[in-house]
Formats: C-alpha cells, structure tokens, sequence
C-alpha cells in the first residue's frame, strides 16, 4: 500500500514537472512582455532596461532555472499588468472560483441525478423526451453562446438577474464569498448555469444508462418478487448502485469545471482566477500564466491521486491485485 | 432685532442655503476594456489608466473639453526668454492627506517623473533644469528653446514630496518592478476623487474629494469601475442599466445601443491616426516572392499601394461610417493647416499603369503584418486591403496577429520584422512633431530615438531638416508653414498611406450627461447624473 501510494505521489510529481515545461516552453511564443508593459513610443534604452529587470536577458537554461527553482519555493513573482505578488492575487481570486465551480458542481449533481432517475423511470414521457433534448443542447452548445443567451434574456430583456460581476461579497478572514447575500447569490444563478449546463447533461445521460443498466439486474428482479414497494426498490436499491459511479466521475469532472469556468468567467466578468488568465494570456502576463497552470494542474493531480488511493480503500479486490503485484 | 425675526432670518439662510446645494449627489458605475494599472502615476504611459489617474491627481495644466491646454495646478505661466518658463502655481491647494502643494513637490515630480524608472521620462527632457524660486513660482530652464514643452504635461501628474519621502516612494515603480511599492497600491493627489479601493482586473471604488479646490463641474459622489473584457457582456450591463457608461461600444452593437430605451451612443471622431507602412530600406524584403531587389524603393509602387486603395468602401462597408478617412499622418484636429491636404482619388487602373511602368505588371506577393485586437476593426480593415490589392494584381497574405506578437515581430526590439504592415499612433505631444519625429523621420542613426517607430523606415533628410526647425519654431504661423511643407514632401514621397481617424464609440446611459474629449479619455469629473 505505501509503495503504491509513493509510487503514484511520485508520478503526480513528474506529471507537475512536465506541466511546468510545456508551460514554460509555451511562454516563448507568448508575444513580448517588454511591449505590454511599457508604451509604443518608449526608448530603446528603457526597453532593455525593463527587460533586464525581468531577468529576460538570461539564457533560456537560467530562466528555466529560476522559474523551476521559484515555483517550489510558492514565489510566483510580481504580475507584470497589475504590478502584485502573483500568489497573493490568485489567492484573492480563488474564493470566487471555488465558489462557482462548487455550485456548478451542486446544480449539476442535483438536476443531473433528479433528470436522469426521472428519464430511465419514464422513458416514455414527454418530460423526459424533453430533459433528452436539453442534454443534446448542453452538450453541443458551446459555453459563451449559452451564456451570452442568458444574458441577454434574463439581464436585458427580463432584467432580474445582473450581467456581471459578483455582486456585493463578505469577507470571512482571507475568504470573500457572494453566498451571504441577496446581490451575491442573485450574481451567481447565470455563471453556476452555464458552467455547470455541461456537468448536468453528462450526469444525467449517465445516470440514466446506469440505471437502466441496473434496473435489468438479477438483485432487482429478486426485489420485486419479494414485493418490496416500487419506491424502495427504485430509490433503496437501484439509485444507490447507480450513483457510485456517477459519484467517480463528478469528482474527477470537479478539476476541469475549473479549468472551463475560464470561458464562464470571461463571459460574465466574474472576478476569478479563469479571468486573471485570459486577462494574462492577453497581456503576455507570464508570471500569471505559470503560476495559474501549475495551480490547475496540481489540482487535477491531486483529485486523481486522492480518487487513486480511495478506490483501494474502497475496493478490496483492487488492494489485492495490487499487493500482489507489488 | 427680536427673536423671532432671527429666527425668521435663519429659517431664510437655511432654505437660500438649501436651494444653493447643488443637485443630489449620485453613484456613477463605469465599465471599460481596460483598467486602471497602477497607481504610481509614473508606470504606465497608458491612455486608460491616466484617464483614471486623471480622477484622483492633477498636473500644472490640463486640457479642456476641446483639447486646449488651460491652466491646472499652474495659475498661469511666463516664457520671459525662449529658454525659461516660469510657473506660477496656485495657492492653497491640498493634497488629499492635507499636505499643502508648493514648489517643492513640482521639483520633486519632475525628478521622479525623470528618474530611472519611469515610464514617462519624456514628460521632461533630461536636461531641463527645474528651480524653486520660490513657495509657489517654478522656473524651468532649457538648453534649446522648446514651444511645446508643457504640451504632454497633461499627464504629468503632480505628486506630494512629503508623503512620498514618509512612504519610501521617492523612486518611481519601475513597469517590471518585482516588488510592489507603497506609490503602486496607493494615492495621494490633489485631485476631485480619491480611490477608497482598488482590485486590480476586478474593480475599483472612486470618493469625491469634498476638499477640492475647483467648483466640481460633476454632481458624483462615487465613481465605481469595473473592467469588462468580454464585448458582448459589456453591451449587457449597459443596456440592462447596470452601468451608467461603458468605452468603447462594438460597431456591431451600435444600433442595438441607439435602439434601447436605456442608452445611446455617443459618437466622435478620435485623434488617432491608423496608417499603413512599407518597408522601403532594406535591399529586399523579407516576406515577398520579389527577391534581389526592393518593390516598395520604387516611388510608383507606393503610389500604386496608395492609389489601388479604396478608403471609402473601407469607411462604408468595415467601418460602418465611423472613420473619417485621412490625407495626413495626423487628425486633422491636431494640425491647423490640414483641410490644405486631399487624399489622391482612389485609381485601380492608373494604380496598374504605375505598376507596369515599375516593371511589375505580372504582380508579386508580399506579406501584411496586422495585429487583430489593438484598433477599431482592425483585421477587417486589412482583409478589405488584400482584395484591394489583388484587383490591381498584388497578392497579399496577410498575417493577422495579436497585439501582443504583432508588436513583438514589428517593433524595433524585434527587428523591424516586416515588409508591409498596418498601425495606429496618437501623437503624444498632440502637435506634428511628434509624428514627424517618431513615425516618419529616418532611423539611420542608431544612436538617436528619432524614427523609432518608423517600421518601414522611411527617410527624406530634406523631412527631418524641416523636423528639426519645427521643433524650435516658436511663431505658430511660421511653425504651421514649416509642417505643412514637411507634410506635403512626405506625401510626394507616397511615404504611408494614411487610412483614417477611428471614431469614439462609447455608450452612455440616458441619465447621463457626459464630454467626450477626441483623445477617448473618460472622464468623470465632468459627467452630471440625473436622479434616479
């Protein structure tokens, strides 16, 4: 078990490794942080200074270095655009992420399990054909176009929720959260919507397959015989085997609704750290870029290695297999 | 006189007083594209962040509604000899901490605005000698003399000695400062608001200064800005009330914002010009199938260029009729004499003729750098001159880039790295010399900034002898001469083909009364909101 868990830590390690990497090998092609930062009409003189400073002069080799070298170390160095710690910046803007992608997540989980349950009880129904065709809409319409949609439906058109922003936050110590408050929560419904349409669509088809799948099995069939109620067999038995799976994969998606809340943020200038990075990418912000990266991908990592190690927990048969191939 | 005629007396005084308040103060909510970068007024030489900057600090002049320089923390001012200026500075103005402003703290902000570090050490030439004469006269002495030395201190934002020396912010933020500085998270102006806070990239909390010492031609009492980058989301907030004023307004969405019950636009001719260059130095291009010789050397290529271009589709059909098409490198607001110039007519045939004559019937191929999110439409505009061109035979591929790769292949660090290209320049000074110095004097002499940004690198030594005495011209009639000649040589030359002046596009909600200055700064401090 302890090989097992070093051995995937030291996997999750090298998988860190090669992000930095590819990242930093990506900055290259970025464009000139020089030329954002100071104006078209500044000296030549000035530039090479500024760009001395940024330690951009050095050989490829050395700005590797420092970059590895800083980013063990948490030093992420200062934002070129804002002029800030990058650490502390990301910081302030990961409250308002992890908030969104939790309430996506939520909204997913919740609409997703009630849809799906409801379209493998009543494949037949005009409701459920209907919770199909929404599926089919969250999955091919892209992100933006949906949340521009709600926009300007419920925003301009209707005028009940806001276009934009976060509404007004509480700060609890380091955290701000929008939950507290009327204009925080009514900021939230749209981006939580469209960040979460995809996770909720792909919940639901599976739920519905897996429960159809289950409904079938021989434990089912034993279960009405016996003539326990409909609602037992339904909810006691068949949901609670179904969702194991659908539980799996909602953790593993939890990583990438925050990679794409990106796009949702963007959309609906939510103040978190998706919007940082495209405000980065748009103005060569490399210290931002790196930082953020790594941050994603030592998310994903650690959601895998922690879904890694509980399934040996979980699963017996699994924890053998593996002690004896060890 | 009894009490009750006092009581009588006061009753009056409180309702003339009441009647005399001026209008309910309101909250002004403001979105833009960009964002207010930095607090130390020194970093960033950015048109947005000193519109914002603008709100919280003032310099010795200011410009007015219509772009003329007036007087700001400077009552008025003296050129007793073409090489010295005298200021006199206003009396009984404070900083914001109560710090009285004297002539101490313009020393001390034109040190630190020349100091290494800064982003706008050209505010001052280095060798102009700043002296205290004393509490409130400034005297600043020249090497050569200069009439436009004060025209770019709009943006030369006074700062305070003693609050800066008590921070440690005596030195400017350097852009690439690794370390933030006190100056970059906080202010301490003398101007009509005062930042409450400020998160950058999210928003930022403006209060009125009740101390200012102007009459506020506003009625706010907060200010609260929010960048929006997604244009669409932008339009939104506008047109759902949200915010009261948003810059700029997609060409796309214009018609919805005139539509609303909400909003309008509010249109005007901006003073940056967009131009296209050609490289005309190097012995062959770098991106051409015309190899061993340079196309764009020969005078009727470039005539041809020019002639093949035609600016009124690009005004109708790209830019939707905001843009006014332009002869000069330079608005027309900026320089009296240009309505002397005219465009020569749109001419594919005779564009042919000359490219025969150039021995280039069959056509070549070159390639257009253009950058896709810097100006106003600005890759349609150079999709529209490819077909153009390739009516008259030239084939043009264009690579359209980002700013930020577009600026690096092109500009000087990156080598001039283009044959063919498309830009926009506001002069900073906003008068001809900057233009006729940066974008079009030659680059030959590696140790001089002029022609720095003169990426085709055109050069007429005949042009720059006229640069040279418009900058020591100090008769606006002669100087105007001067330019105009230098102008018209540029233009036989067919040395840029200037396209056109970008309009404003900004929407504002009906409740608002607003200036809006060609130099597309928003301006708050002259913005009246009606009740709600």
């Amino acid at each position: 078990m302890l090989a097992f868990t070093l051995h995937r830590a030291i996997q999750a390690i090298g998988v860190m490794i090669a992000v930095g990497i590819i990242a930093f090998s990506m900055f290259r092609f970025a464009g000139d942080p020089v030329n954002q930062i100071v104006s078209l009409d500044t000296p030549p003189a000035e530039r090479a200074a500024v760009r001395q400073s940024l330690g951009l002069d050095d050989p490829v080799i050395v700005q590797f270095a420092r970059y590895v070298g800083n980013a063990a170390q948490f030093k992420f160095g200062v934002s070129y655009q804002f002029r800030q710690p990058v650490t502390a910046l990301l910081m302030e803007r990961m409250p308002a992420t992890l908030e969104l992608a939790t309430c996506a997540t939520m909204l997913a989980m919740v609409f997703g399990i009630l849809m799906g349950v409801y379209s493998a009880l009543r494949r037949d129904t005009l409701l459920a054909k209907a919770f199909q065709a929404i599926s089919l809409i969250g999955i091919s319409l892209p992100t933006f176009l949906i949340g521009i949609l709600l926009i300007y439906l419920f925003a301009v058109v209707l005028g009940w929720l806001p276009s934009f922003g976060r509404g007004e936050v509480v700060r609890i110590g380091w955290w701000t959260t929008g939950l507290l408050t009327v204009s925080g929560l009514k900021a939230l419904i749209m981006p939580s919507v469209t960040l979460g349409l995809f996770q909720m669509t792909l919940i639901m088809r599976l739920v519905r397959a897996e429960m159809l799948e289950v409904l079938r099995t021989d434990y089912i069939r034993f279960a009405r015989a016996r003539g326990l109620t409909t609602r037992a067999i339904h909810f006691g038995h068949a949901l609670k085997n179904t969702l194991v799976p659908v539980i799996t994969v909602a953790g593993l998606q939890f990583g990438s609704v925050i990679a794409f809340a990106i796009i949702t943020e963007t959309v609906f200038q939510w103040p978190g750290m998706g919007l940082l990075f495209v405000q980065a990418v748009q103005n060569v912000d490399i210290p931002i870029m790196a930082a953020y990266l790594l941050f994603v991908s030592l998310i994903f990592v650690t959601i895998n290695f922690v879904v890694d190690i509980l399934y040996t927990v979980v699963d017996p048969r699994l924890r053998s297999t593996i002690s004896g191939a060890a | 006189m009894s009490v009750r005629h006092t009581l009588v007396a006061a009753a009056t005084l409180a309702i003339a007083a009441s009647v005399m308040a001026p209008a309910s103060s309101q909250t002004l909510r403001y979105a833009n594209q960009g964002d207010l970068k930095s607090l130390d007024p020194y970093t960033l030489n950015e048109t947005t962040t000193h519109a914002h900057l603008g709100q919280i600090f003032e310099s010795l002049i200011t410009r007015d509604k219509e772009l003329k320089i007036a007087p700001g923390l400077a009552e008025s001012w003296e050129t007793p000899e073409p090489t010295r200026w005298r200021f006199h500075l206003r009396k009984g103005v404070k900083f914001h901490n109560g710090d009285p402003f004297t002539a101490d703290d313009v020393v001390f902000s034109a040190d630190r605005v020349r100091a290494k570090g800064s982003n706008l050490q050209t505010r001052i030439d280095a060798d102009v000698k700043v002296v205290k004469v004393d509490d409130y006269t400034v005297d600043f002495i020249l090497t050569k003399p200069n009439p436009i030395l004060n025209s770019q201190w709009d943006t030369w934002w006074i700062m305070d000695k003693k609050w800066a020396e008590e921070n440690n912010a005596t030195a400017p933020t350097p852009a690439a400062a690794t370390t933030p500085t006190y100056a970059s998270l906080h202010e301490n102006g003398t101007g009509p608001f005062t930042i409450e806070s400020h998160q950058p990239g999210v928003k930022t909390v403006f209060k009125v200064n009740p101390n200012w010492w102007r009459k506020p031609e506003h009625n706010l009492k907060e200010i609260i800005f929010t960048p929006i980058a997604s244009e669409a989301t932008r339009v939104a907030a506008l047109l759902s009330g949200e915010v009261d004023i948003i810059e700029p307004v997609p060409l796309q969405d214009i018609a919805r914002v005139d539509a609303s019950p909400n909003a309008q636009m509010l249109k005007g001719p901006e003073i940056r010009t967009i131009f296209l260059g050609m490289d005309q130095t190097r012995d062959e291009l770098l991106f051409s199938s015309i190899k061993g010789k340079n196309p764009f050397k020969d005078v009727r290529v470039r005539e041809a260029f020019y002639k093949a271009i035609d600016i009124e589709s690009i005004k109708t059909r790209v830019m939707r009729g905001l843009s006014t098409p332009s002869a000069l490198m330079i608005a027309p607001q900026l320089f009296a004499l240009s309505k002397d110039f005219t465009r020569p007519k749109y001419d594919p045939d005779g564009a042919k003729k000359l490219l025969t004559e150039a021995g280039y019937g069959d056509g070549f191929e070159v390639t257009m750098d253009c950058p896709n999110d810097r100006y106003v439409n600005d890759a349609a505009i150079c999709q529209a001159v490819v077909g153009m061109l390739a009516r008259v035979g030239v084939k043009i591929n264009l690579l359209a880039q980002p700013k930020a790769q577009y600026f690096a292949k092109v500009l000087k660090p990156g080598g001039y790295q283009t044959s063919f290209y498309m830009l926009g320049w506001t002069p900073g000074t906003l008068d001809s010399h900057n233009v006729m110095y940066d974008i079009m004097g030659c680059r030959d002499d590696p140790k001089s900034p002029r022609g720095e940004t003169n990426l085709g690198g055109y050069c007429n030594k005949e042009f720059d002898k006229l640069t040279d005495q418009v900058l020591q011209e100090t008769d606006t009639t002669k100087r105007n001469l001067l330019i105009k000649q230098a102008f018209e040589i540029a233009m036989k030359d067919y040395a840029y083909i200037p396209l056109h002046q970008q309009a404003l596009a900004w929407g504002v909600s009906k409740k608002l009364k607003v200036v809006q200055r060609a130099d597309n700064q928003v301006l708050p401090y002259w913005m009246v909101k009606q009740d709600e």
